[in-house]
């Protein structure tokens, strides 16, 4: 008895202190509104300055309705409003909309530019302040673009109660923008500020280096063009790390394509056309395990890559192995009538797949994981295209260790080197040339799953791979793997750095030029096969 | 001398080769323009141009055979040559479209007004005169064929390689033809034709000359073919095809044998070129592409490759199915024929049409001249 009494107190108590709460900050926010409801300049400051203060969470949204002049009044229901985007009126308190016609004698708030300064301070306040960290970080970043001097004394308290390093730092860049652009701190404050500019070192940065004001003092003046010189320098060495970076990306697309080219080359002396359409084989594989988890179990589809990637070299790999035992093995010792077999055989993939798909472009979405970027000092990395570079050096390692340490690795490379010697030692030739055939395939496959993330999913899809590709294996050789690996990064690298300064077209032309006057030096590419035979 | 060449050059298959493609030069200009309208044997206009773009494809698949049937030289960028020439063909005509253009500049083609060029390029000179217009269509394919084969042959690049190389030149070509800045006309190419030398490229009198043109074209390579295979030339170059470290080590410069044959075949794939653009009646990029210089090849392999003959049989041909079969219902199974056909000739029918014809009389006459062998040995019955 005792006990539900006791439970009974608590309870009301707790209730009525809930109540109490919620009514007293909806009075406080209220009460902030009813000064909106004056029409007067005077009284509108007081209202701005007692919603910043009043901690609700709607205080953000009126604040901001109040600058894009989207703040309603109705000085006869003393109601304010906040009109949304598609025209329609909310209680601005509550964020209910308001039902009915609306008060005939609605207008804005009206607003002059102290009101505007006393907003802007307000906005500041409400971000610079704000709980989330990422909400801090964003507002100390328009403060730097706007560098409206209204927020300063804010940002100071913001400043002073900062604990997270990265928002202390944006914060301290935003007030140093604003003391560059203001024009009335001192001078050593000035170059104070010009020294975490040079830090900050961006192309927004330069902006506001060389957009001094026309009033500032010599010594800052050339302490900013050092900070400049700077700054150039640093953009331009993290250019160049930037087209490193994007070559190295082109270059494990192109590992992934030529690796499978190359090693049929290497081991059959064959040139497959098809090749690229193993590639776009595989692309589709992964739209089709996208597609069946999508009708079937949308939640894994953060593995369908995963699963994509054997099936890919599953498809693929048969499809290879049918194609070297009912055509390619008729051909061999023929290697130019090989090279318009395959091309044919790849109209027949291509087209077949466009009568499968249809022409157009099919959509294979990115697994989360894979999605996004993050920063690294002042180049973006996505990262698609760093998995898709793990994905390269992975499938390369487990292919050089295929060749090292296993049987069918050792039988293959014997083949390559010597292929009568090969056979009479007891290796069967022509089933090393299926499997051969069938792995190069696979991996064509297992590019094409990771080609889905960056590229159109069309029946073309090979075709933009394949001269490339071959190029690759031209410019590396075909005596091992590491030929590959050499030659698709230095062509990527190389293809990156020539595009700014040549064009994406004249930099292929350049890179072609390159290659053909690479094989004046060395007609078998980079890593040739050493022998004493001579062909035919 | 020319007559010896000339005998020496024509076996049965060849001359009969002439006379039917002569026969056809003739024989069209008259069923065109002698016959009326309403004649079961009149052709109409737009046959002719067909097959005067049949006609160019057939020079260029003997171009083609020239080096691949004869040398083993497998390029798979003659299409860069064939448009090359078309190119110098197509710049002709537009200077000659003078102020009749959209923009009725006397001097700039309409595209460069459109692109707000001031002047004429310096490349453009001169192509407003016919003889050196005819000059570049074959000077300019030649010189790219033999900078290229120079320092594609004399490095040994042979066999998938060279192929590969080619392919890649006449796709970096294509690029660069697609760019606006390099004063080809960009993606669209050069169009709009309006006379060559005075004559009217839509008229059916030009029409009907050009074809006759490309024939005579056809016969006087299809004769230069012959005599240079039929030289001790053309045998250092069939033992370079079979047995290339041979033929080295017997001292020959197979290098230079391999510039001279590939720099011809790419002055002949020009000169195909520039006839099939007034016939056309465009030029642009896309002739660049490198399907087309392969299907080219397969032109070659379907009426046999090393038959000069079969060349031009297998162009028409496989163009006439080409023609045939993407205007019908049966368009979207062309490229699955087209691709089956890469594929069947390759396996079954590595000779082609007129070679496997050629060796079927061969092994008659072989099993003929046996079977006479064979009733010699026999003694004559006793009358």
């Amino acid at each position: 008895m005792l006990f539900s009494r006791a439970c009974l107190v608590v309870f009301l108590l707790a209730f009525s202190f809930l109540l109490g709460g919620t009514t007293a900050r909806a009075a406080s926010l209220q009460e902030a509104l009813t000064h909106f409801t004056a029409d007067d300049f005077s009284e509108t400051i007081a209202g701005i300055n007692e919603v910043a203060t009043s901690g609700d969470p709607r205080a953000l949204t009126v604040i901001r309705a109040l600058q894009d002049g989207q703040l309603l009044f109705s000085a006869e229901k003393k109601a304010v409003y906040v009109k949304d985007a598609s025209g329609k009126l909310t209680d601005a308190a509550t964020g209910q909309p308001v039902d009915g016609t609306a008060p005939s004698d609605v207008d804005v708030v009206r607003l002059n530019n102290r009101l505007r300064g006393a907003i802007d301070a307000a906005m500041g306040g409400l971000t610079l302040l704000a709980k989330s960290a990422s909400i801090r970080y964003d507002a100390a970043q328009a403060v730097f673009k706007s560098r409206q001097a209204g927020v300063l004394p804010t940002l100071e308290t913001a400043l002073a109660k900062e604990q997270d390093a990265s928002v202390k730092r944006a914060m301290l860049e935003a007030r140093a923008a604003i003391i560059l652009s203001s024009g009335k701190a001192s001078d050593e404050d000035k170059l104070a500020a010009v020294d975490i500019i040079r830090q900050r070192a961006d192309q927004d940065s330069l902006g506001l280096l060389s957009s001094l004001p026309p009033d500032t003092s010599a010594p800052v003046l050339t302490s900013a063009a050092a900070a400049i010189g700077a700054i150039k320098n640093r953009l331009v060495l993290w250019e160049a790390v930037q087209n490193a970076w994007y070559g190295i990306s082109l270059g494990s697309v192109l590992l992934l394509a030529a690796i499978g080219l190359a090693i049929t080359f290497g081991v059959m002396g064959v040139i497959n056309m098809a090749h690229g359409e193993m590639v776009m084989i595989g692309a589709y594989v992964t739209f089709v395990v996208q597609e069946v988890i999508r009708n079937h179990n949308p939640a894994l589809f953060d593995y369908s890559l995963a699963i994509a990637i054997p099936l890919s070299f599953f498809v693929a790999g048969c499809i290879g192995i049918v194609i070297e035992r009912t055509i390619i093995r008729f051909l061999y010792g023929r290697p130019l009538e090989t090279l318009l077999a395959t091309w044919g055989l790849s109209l027949i993939l291509q087209q077949a797949v466009r009568s499968a798909f249809g022409p157009n472009n099919r959509d294979v979405g990115n697994p989360s994981w894979m999605s996004g970027a993050f920063d690294l000092g002042g180049i973006t990395i996505t990262y698609n295209r760093l998995w898709i570079i793990c994905f390269a050096l992975a499938v390369f390692i487990a292919l050089l260790a295929l060749l090292r340490y296993t049987r069918f690795g050792l039988e293959m490379r014997a083949v390559t080197q010597n292929r009568p010697m090969a056979a009479s030692m007891g290796i069967r030739t022509s089933r090393v040339d299926a499997l051969t055939f069938g792995l190069g395939s696979g991996i064509a496959g297992m590019a094409g799953v990771a080609l889905s993330q960056i590229d159109n999913v069309s029946p073309n899809l090979g075709q933009g791979y394949i001269i490339d590709s071959f190029m690759v294996v031209v410019f590396g050789g075909v005596g091992n793997l590491w030929g590959t690996l050499v030659g698709s990064f230095v062509l990527g690298i190389a293809n990156k750095f020539l595009e700014p300064y040549a064009g994406a077209v004249l930099g292929k032309i350049a890179i072609l030029v390159l290659i053909i006057l690479f094989i004046q030096k060395r007609p078998r590419g980079m890593f040739a096969l050493k022998g004493r035979a001579v062909e035919a | 001398m020319t007559t010896h060449i000339l005998i020496r050059s024509l076996d049965r298959g060849a001359t009969l080769f002439l006379i039917v493609v002569a026969a056809i030069a003739i024989l069209v200009p008259v069923l065109t323009l002698a016959l009326p309208q309403s004649s079961a044997f009149y052709l109409p206009t737009y046959l002719v141009a067909l097959f005067g773009k049949y006609a160019c494809y057939g020079l260029l698949a003997l171009s083609i055979d020239l080096i691949w049937g004869y040398c083993g030289i497998l390029s798979l960028g003659h299409g860069a040559f064939f448009a090359l020439g078309g190119y110098a063909m197509g710049m002709y005509l537009m200077r000659q479209i003078g102020t009749r253009g959209v923009y009725a500049d006397p001097i700039l083609p309409d595209f460069m007004v459109f692109l707000n060029w001031k002047e004429l390029p310096v490349f453009w000179y001169g192509f407003e005169y016919f003889p050196y217009a005819l000059l570049m269509v074959v000077a300019v394919p030649g010189a790219l064929a033999f900078v290229f084969g120079w320092f594609a042959f004399r490095s040994r690049v042979t066999g998938v390689y060279l192929s590969i190389i080619t392919q890649a030149l006449t796709f970096a070509l294509m690029l660069g033809f697609f760019r606006n800045n390099f004063g080809f006309g960009g993606n669209n190419g050069l169009t709009d034709f309006k006379d060559i030398l005075g004559f009217n490229v839509q008229a059916e009198t030009t029409r009907v000359a050009l074809f006759s043109i490309t024939c005579v074209a056809i016969m006087l390579a299809f004769l230069l073919c012959r005599a240079i295979i039929t030289s001790k030339f053309g045998k250092v170059l069939l033992a370079i095809r079979d047995a290339e470290s041979r033929t080295r080590f017997l001292g020959y410069r197979v290098e230079s044998y391999k510039v001279f044959i590939f720099t011809l075949s790419a002055c002949i794939a020009g000169v195909a070129g520039a006839l099939y653009v007034p016939q056309v009646g465009i030029i642009n990029p896309s002739e660049f592409a490198p399907a087309n210089s392969i299907e080219a090849v397969i032109w070659v392999a379907v009426g046999g490759r090393g038959t000069l003959t079969g060349a031009v049989i297998g162009a028409v041909l496989v163009n006439y199915a080409k023609t045939y079969f993407t205007s019908g219902f049966l368009a979207p199974y062309w490229l699955f024929m087209l691709g089956a056909l890469f594929v069947l000739v390759t396996l079954l029918l590595p000779r082609g049409i007129v070679g496997t014809l050629r060796h079927w009389t061969a092994l008659r006459r072989d099993r003929a001249s046996a079977a006479a062998e064979d009733g010699v040995r026999e003694p004559l019955p006793a009358e």
